[in-house]
């Protein structure tokens, strides 16, 4: 869990990165030339199947934590326990699955499409190289209030998740100690602040000025 | 009486193993001065009295060092005061009219017996797989031949203060006895004594807390928040990092 998590939070670093190109003016140039880079570098390739199969394995891990420990719990308490644990750390398993539903609606709106239905994508040139026109996709779905929404609520859902899962990552590693450990307590609520509001940006950004 | 507190009981109630229980609701007059277990005590003389049966709970020292007491109340283990076991917690902390619900520990490793009263043998099976040191009989060793450093002591100390009662598997969301495996990992590898056989130990108490059951930590703190000794989740970071240790370094 821990490690496969602390990929996936590299992974949403490099990802709003690459996208923060979206914000930039000048008629989606710099992130078609970026998504076009994306798409066909065979490193780039390489990281990204690699990055599924960590998604997956992320996926499978939590399932079997979450049917071992509810099986371990046995019965609940007719009174449930009020103490000073936070609400996101016993609902990471529902905050994952909806962050799967999240990243499979994703994939259908972006990564499907430059895969598999490319042809039907509207092209644009550069200096005589045709390549797709990846921005006027995502503008064309992050524009839409319903995808919008859904996108918000995700990150929000992402928020949660992370405001849990990058401390206890650590934890899980055993890397806890006096000094470093407030540290990294503080980072992990400034990161699951920092990123998913970095990426609501991008699309409220595109759904009020285009 | 001045004092008086007149209470209604949740209580839980299952005549054995394998019996279906319920809450069944009590009233009771106790007085501010009582502890909890002394408030049980006037309830079941009340039961008795009446030619009922009286509520099944554990206890023994009655001063917050033997770890026998076992209930949730009001949905947290030892009640609501932090760092407290059941039976140092007083009435005087309730007013009068107060309803308090009273439910043994859940956990599919903790079974109840009957009542508030579980079987912990999981802890105890813990501890035979790997929670002692091996010393060979003989004269006592004087007791400052081995120099320890007065913080590592302090550590050790502060993990020895588990008192094996199950507030954390009972706190704990997963059922997850993490808090307690790693207490005695921590009280017993921190020491010279015990740094020896550090690797089985760890490996083999461990291996029984699974065998036993037990859900997986996920770190949620539940069990830091509800031990009545207040050991603290560095013992789990201490525990995870020397399981990893034992896993990757040991033949």
């Amino acid at each position: 869990m821990s490690l496969t998590g602390l990929f996936l939070i590299l992974f949403l670093t490099v990802h709003l990165i690459g996208n923060l190109q979206l914000l930039a003016n000048d008629g989606g140039k710099s992130f078609n030339a970026y998504s076009d880079l994306m798409g066909n570098n065979t490193l780039i390739q390489i990281i990204s199947k690699g990055n599924f199969f960590f998604i997956i394995l992320h996926t499978i891990q939590g399932f079997m934590l979450y049917f071992k420990n509810k099986g371990a719990k046995g019965s609940k308490y007719a009174v449930s326990p009020k103490n000073k644990t936070s609400w996101a750390s016993k609902n990471m398993a529902l905050l994952g699955t909806l962050i799967l539903a999240f990243i499979l609606m994703h994939l259908g709106h972006f990564y499907f499409q430059f895969k598999f239905n490319a042809d039907a994508l509207a092209t644009v040139n550069y200096d005589g190289e045709t390549i797709i026109d990846s921005y006027q996709k995502v503008v064309e779905v992050l524009t839409n209030p319903l995808w919008l929404g859904l996108y918000l609520l995700g990150l929000a859902v992402l928020a949660f998740h992370l405001s849990h899962g990058f401390a206890s990552a650590f934890q899980t590693l055993g890397l806890s100690h006096k000094k470093y450990t407030p540290i990294i307590n503080f980072l992990g609520k400034a990161y699951s602040i920092i990123i998913p509001l970095g990426f609501a940006i991008i699309p409220l950004y595109l759904f009020f000025t285009k | 009486m001045s004092g008086d507190l007149n209470l209604t009981l949740k209580v839980w109630r299952q005549s054995g193993p394998n019996a279906k229980g319920a809450l069944k609701t009590y009233k009771v007059v106790a007085n501010e001065h009582m502890s909890f277990l002394e408030m049980l005590d006037v309830l079941n003389e009340q039961l008795i009295s009446e030619k009922e049966t009286p509520i099944v709970f554990e206890h023994d020292c009655r001063e917050g060092i033997c770890g026998s007491c076992s209930m949730v109340i009001d949905g947290r283990p030892h009640g609501p005061q932090t760092g407290t076991t059941a039976c140092q917690l007083h009435m005087r902390h309730y007013k009068d009219g107060d309803t308090i619900v009273v439910e043994p520990f859940r956990a599919k490793s903790f079974p109840v017996l009957k009542d508030l009263s579980v079987d912990r043998g999981a802890f105890d099976r813990i501890i035979q797989a790997g929670g002692y040191v091996s010393v060979n009989t003989g004269q006592a060793v004087d007791g400052n031949s081995i120099p320890i450093e007065q913080e590592v002591a302090l550590k050790a100390f502060d993990s020895a203060t588990c008192i094996g009662c199950g507030a954390c598997v009972a706190a704990c969301p997963n059922g997850s006895a993490m808090l307690f495996t790693s207490a005695k990992v921590s009280h017993l590898g921190l020491l010279p004594q015990g740094k020896v056989e550090n690797t089985k130990r760890v490996k083999s108490m461990v291996a029984q807390m699974d065998k036993e059951g037990f859900g997986m930590c996920s770190n949620v703190g539940a069990c830091e928040a509800e031990c009545p000794k207040e050991i603290s989740l560095d013992n789990i970071a201490r525990l995870n990092r020397a399981y990893t240790g034992a896993v990757l370094g040991s033949e």
